[in-house]
């Protein structure tokens, strides 16, 4: 079952086309790794996906629902789409519990006590429930990391977007974060990541898309796109990086 | 040699002063908190408001900060009855205090705001929340930290500007000064009394901004990597 669909989605920032028309559908626990040169506007699209960047034309659904402001409300859109950032951006002057418990109570308007008892478990997910009460400052990189991961599950969304959430990490800490996404996949989570980490896309993605100047230049499953690119800015790619 | 100084001749007046220095107490505290308020939905409202709205805002913010505050109480007090608006002189102290204080604490924290790092709207954004709700829970605060000296000096400048609503006849601090001084002649007691009285306030005013912080931004305390 298609969960995400992208259909031809254009998106510039004045003169710049950044987006020159995406076409991407991502099935219900797919995960889709995308990768590609700096530049090349993989975070720009999955902005659009949750509408921190609205697009200029195109269409994206999610579970069939047009997703634009006229369609669908931020608290719906962010029922659907959740999304972790590379710089964490945890509140700091909220405890770790605080800061997962935030959305549902305030956006979802759920109680305290079933919104906490969430907390704990997303917590525990991610193996940091002896962290309710510390402040994110108390907090190692990749501790923080996990905690937004946390924090995006407690919404309970649809499909989860992650860009780049391991680049900020000194490299002793990207295992823990790689490690909770990868459960978060064995558990039929649906993901889609902007990825640096080669063999975490190729172990744990179910595809692969390589994107270039704004359009999907290559897409398919890890194995053949690793071992065979059919392209040679995808060998290029991949040799720069390898 | 001039007359020594004798600070009994104050003694018959300590009702008088007890009742300015209350005056000025409650003006304070009163408008300190009515200010601050004030400058949270002026600072939210410029940022994001109706264009015209924004603008009307920044006309009152630039007018405020730029004539004496002597003559916004006199034109409260003595110029709105004018256009039928009839105040007494408390109320015209509160009101320009706080429209004093409010418009120089949006400004300082428009700047507590706009340093808010971009990164954690757009995490409010993605977790659903409005512009409202991410201000009012993720923005406030650590703003509110940023600017925290600046905000406790302006306070205490309103508070020791707050001596000029004795030229509307509030019986403040300052008042009593005069009214006591009139009486017994003893200027040189007298201001120097409420010298120290107004210098033991402003200390007191930053001790209990101080104690109030310590408790709101506690989360910056312990702060390691
Ligand atoms: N808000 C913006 N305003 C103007 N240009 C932008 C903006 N966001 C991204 N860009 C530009 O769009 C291009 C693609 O950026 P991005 O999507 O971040 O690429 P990637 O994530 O693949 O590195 C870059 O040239 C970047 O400078
Ligand atoms: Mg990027």
């Amino acid at each position: 079952m298609t969960l995400v669909c992208v259909d031809n989605v254009h998106k510039a920032f004045g003169d710049l086309e950044v987006l020159k028309g995406i076409n991407l559908s991502v099935a219900q626990g797919e995960v889709v790794a995308i990768i590609g040169r700096s530049g090349s506007g993989k975070s720009t699209l999955l902005r659009c996906l949750n509408q921190l960047e609205k697009h200029d034309s195109g269409q994206i659904t999610i579970a069939d629902k047009k997703l634009d402001a006229a369609s669908m409300s931020p608290k719906e859109l962010s029922e659907n789409v959740g999304m972790v950032f590379q710089s964490f951006n945890l509140f700091p002057h909220k405890t770790v519990g605080e800061n997962v418990c935030l959305a549902p109570i305030v956006v979802r308007g759920e109680g305290k006590a079933d919104v906490e008892k969430i907390a704990h478990e997303v917590l525990e997910k991610v193996g940091l429930s002896d962290k309710y009460d510390a402040y994110p400052a108390q907090l190692s990189g990749g501790q923080q990391q996990r905690v937004a991961i946390a924090r995006a599950l407690a919404m309970r969304p649809k499909v989860m977007l992650c860009d780049e959430v391991t680049s900020a990490l000194d490299p002793e800490l990207v295992g823990e974060v790689l490690r909770v996404l990868e459960t978060l996949a064995a558990e039929g989570m649906t993901l889609i990541l902007v990825t640096h980490e080669m063999s975490f896309a190729r172990d744990v993605a179910d595809r692969v898309v390589f994107m270039h100047e704004g359009r999907i230049h290559e897409e398919g499953a890890p194995g053949e796109l690793f071992a065979a690119p059919q392209t040679a800015e995808l060998k290029q790619f991949i040799s720069a990086v390898l | 040699m001039g007359p020594t100084l004798d600070f009994l001749t104050l003694l018959p007046y300590v009702s008088e002063l007890l009742k300015g220095l209350t005056t000025t107490v409650i003006l304070t505290v009163v408008t300190t908190l009515t200010g601050l308020a004030l400058a949270v939905v002026v600072a939210y409202m410029r940022a994001n408001a109706q264009p015209w709205v924004r603008w009307g805002l920044g006309g009152y913010v630039e007018l405020t900060r730029n004539t004496p505050f002597i003559v916004q109480l006199f034109f409260i007090f003595f110029g709105l009855p004018g256009l039928g608006i009839k105040i007494d002189a408390i109320t015209a102290a509160f009101i320009a205090m706080t429209l004093n204080l409010a418009a120089y604490s949006a400004e300082i924290l428009r700047a507590g705001i706009s340093a808010t790092a971009k990164g954690q709207l757009e995490a409010g954004r993605a977790l659903g929340m409005t512009t409202l709700q991410s201000y009012r829970h993720v923005v406030l605060v650590p703003a509110f930290a940023r600017v925290y000296p600046a905000l406790i000096s302006q306070s205490i400048i309103v508070m020791l500007g707050s001596a000029v609503v004795s030229q509307i006849s509030v019986f403040d601090l300052t008042y009593a000064a005069n009214f006591i001084q009139s009486r017994n002649f003893r200027s040189f007691e007298v201001y120097l009394l409420i010298t120290l009285i107004y210098l033991l306030l402003a200390f007191g005013m930053r001790r209990s901004f101080m104690l109030v912080g310590k408790r709101v931004f506690a989360y910056q305390q312990g702060e390691q990597r």
